[in-house]
């Protein structure tokens, strides 16, 4: 009887122990989020399409809402302006990069076609950012992307076709593929050594 | 009138009052100066400094002519870290790299913080609820990775003979930085297996975002809400803002309002766009995070001039992205010979460190240079050293008109017979 007692509180000390492992330890501060407060605040769209929303575009489609709300800073052609940068870009701006004055554009350095969605839907137009629709932003991306003529007037970019364009500078990064900075402490070129 | 202005003018106007008070004419003046100035103990209760200091941050601020040639308006504030005492720089001088935004005006009462992706316990912060758990305060620089770059947007004015420390090494700040641990909050949120990175966002105009190794995220770095012993002010991410110690700049994401565990970099614009480091072949080396030792004599310095032979004091700071400051060598003829500096305290972990030698000028010309070495054993390189990095020669330090990142040369300052000094970086 005083035996069984004692093994089934130790029983329930493990098991409260256990539990204390898995939950948070300062109780009361923070709370779980709703799932649409995550929903509301998960903006990021990653290199091989995580994050990117349902929704498509192509560059004729882009064509009237850039001359609507990009021109303005970026020039009608995407070919930069006084207040906004150059967009376009291939092989003379990515040979530019072995020069004295590397010119870096999105179509003639940014590595992923991806960060363009994700740079459109998170900061432009500038001033009113956020009010793109995932549709817009899919064929602002087609038009900028078809200025530097990386894809076609009609090609759709959608989740699934975006992450898959080549960009033309794509290769120019090192190490080539970001699995490979493995010590981050080391990335700074030192000692006589850039690993 | 900015609120600086509206200050002294208030200040004026109740001096103005006191004086009419000492003056024995209370009878007439008090009514006049009720109706216009506030109550003078307001005065008090923030405190200003004398209006006879000036020392200022330069820099341009929506100045088209001299944006950076990729962006649309470049804002850049210099610190003068000529004119600072120890190693902390007031708050009101750090420096300020934003990308052509305006600072958010954040009600911290309605500021969230979120921590998502791959964890087993999603969670959402207010700032008051952060302020409840385990704290830590400590020092730590921020300095932008273009920093004392010879090349980029400041690069004529930091190659320029004129120039001071402020106009070399002016992207670099050292505050008390008071907050949670990540690590901490990572384990209340129980990362996942698989996860090697986090994102970290701000809740400014272009929600900056960056791409941060988990390893880090796990080791020394800060959600932070205090600074120097007060809220973190807003050019510098209020209310939160997250502190990567020793790593470039652009990780110390301000306005922080989301954090999310990933299992790789998220590329984002500044990560992919802006801040690899173009070589000479081509090529760009992305995901730099450490910075590298670097020192600078902060007196004498660039434009300033020694009235008289006789003694000086040598003074400057030094700092690694690597750990604590373990060493600083001075030399005073051009580096032919070395002599060690005296370390004062604190000398803390990836912290500017103040350091000191005595001199006395006979009036010669003299070429003052510091060299300072981390407690990882890394030595301060010459610019011969660095332009070896990067598979370039000193010339093409000289002329690039590419920012070279993580630009961490010795500085020189030439001392003339006529006691002016000079920047001698090339």
């Amino acid at each position: 009887m005083r035996f069984s007692r004692l093994l089934a509180g130790g029983i329930a000390f493990l098991a409260c122990h256990a539990a204390l492992a898995q939950t948070p330890s300062y109780t009361g501060v923070g709370r779980a989020p709703t799932k649409e407060e995550i929903q509301s605040m998960d903006i990021s769209a990653g290199p091989d399409g995580k994050g990117l929303p349902a929704g498509q575009g192509t560059a004729k489609e882009g064509a009237p809402i850039f001359a609507a709300k990009c021109a303005v800073c970026h020039g009608a052609n995407a070919e930069g302006a006084k207040i906004g940068p150059r967009l376009t870009g291939g092989q003379a701006e990515i040979d530019s990069l072995k020069t004295m004055q590397p010119v870096r554009t999105v179509g003639g350095y940014w590595p992923y076609a991806t960060s363009v969605w994700d740079y459109i839907n998170r900061a432009m137009p500038r001033g009113n950012a956020g009010t793109l629709t995932p549709n817009e932003v899919y064929a602002l991306t087609a038009f900028i992307l078809s200025k530097s003529n990386i894809v076609k007037e009609d090609d759709v970019m959608d989740a699934k076709t975006l992450p898959k364009v080549q960009m033309p500078n794509r290769n120019g990064f090192v190490p080539p593929r970001y699995q490979d900075v493995v010590d981050e402490h080391k990335r700074g070129c030192k000692q006589g050594v850039c690993p | 009138m900015n609120p600086r202005e509206s200050n002294r003018r208030n200040f004026l106007k109740n001096g103005a009052a006191l004086a009419g008070l000492a003056m024995g004419t209370a009878a007439s003046a008090l009514p006049a100066a009720a109706e216009s100035a506030p109550d003078i103990d307001e005065l008090h209760k923030y405190g200003e400094r004398s209006h006879l200091v000036k020392s200022v941050r330069i820099g341009s601020i929506n100045n088209p002519e001299r944006r950076l040639k990729d962006e649309p308006v470049a804002f850049g504030l210099k610190s003068p870290l000529q004119d600072q005492a120890g190693m902390i720089t007031p708050s009101s001088l750090h420096f300020i790299v934003s990308h052509g935004y305006e600072p958010p005006d954040i009600d911290p009462q309605e500021h969230r913080f979120l921590i998502h992706g791959m964890v087993d316990r999603p969670l959402i912060f207010t700032v008051d609820e952060l302020k409840r758990l385990p704290s830590v305060s400590r020092f730590h620089f921020i300095e932008c990775h273009g920093n004392s770059s010879p090349g980029g947007p400041g690069g004529p004015e930091r190659k320029s003979v004129a120039a001071t420390p402020q106009d070399t090494h002016g992207f670099t700040s050292c505050s008390l930085w008071t907050g949670v641990p990540l690590s901490l909050l990572l384990k209340e949120a129980g990362v996942q297996k698989g996860a090697t990175w986090i994102t970290a966002e701000g809740s400014d105009a272009s929600k900056h975002s960056k791409s941060i190794p988990i390893g880090k995220a796990l080791d020394d770095a800060l959600v932070a809400y205090g600074m120097n012993g007060e809220p973190i002010r807003p050019e510098q991410g209020f209310p939160l803002r997250l502190v990567t110690p020793g790593w470039q700049g652009i990780n110390n994401v301000k306005w922080l309002h989301r954090i999310q565990v990933v299992d790789e970099p998220y590329m984002a614009m500044m990560e992919t766009s802006r801040y690899p480091s173009v070589k000479l072949d081509g090529k760009s080396r992305w995901f730099e995070f450490e910075l590298g030792p670097k020192s600078v004599i902060t007196r004498p310095s660039g434009g300033q001039r020694l009235p008289a032979q006789g003694y000086y004091e040598i003074s400057g700071l030094a700092w690694s992205g690597g750990g604590a400051i373990r060493r600083v060598e001075i030399s005073a003829d051009g580096g032919k010979t070395w002599k060690d500096a005296q370390l004062h305290d604190p000398i803390a972990k990836k912290a500017h460190t103040r350091f000191t030698a005595p001199w006395n000028w006979n009036g010669e010309e003299a070429v003052l240079q510091s060299r300072c070495t981390d407690d990882q054993g890394t030595v301060q390189p010459t610019v011969a050293e660095v332009a070896k990095l990067w598979g370039a020669d000193v010339d093409y330090l000289r002329k690039t008109s590419a920012i070279v990142g993580d630009f961490n040369a010795i500085q020189p300052w030439k001392v003339n017979r006529d006691g002016s000094v000079q920047n001698a970086i090339f």
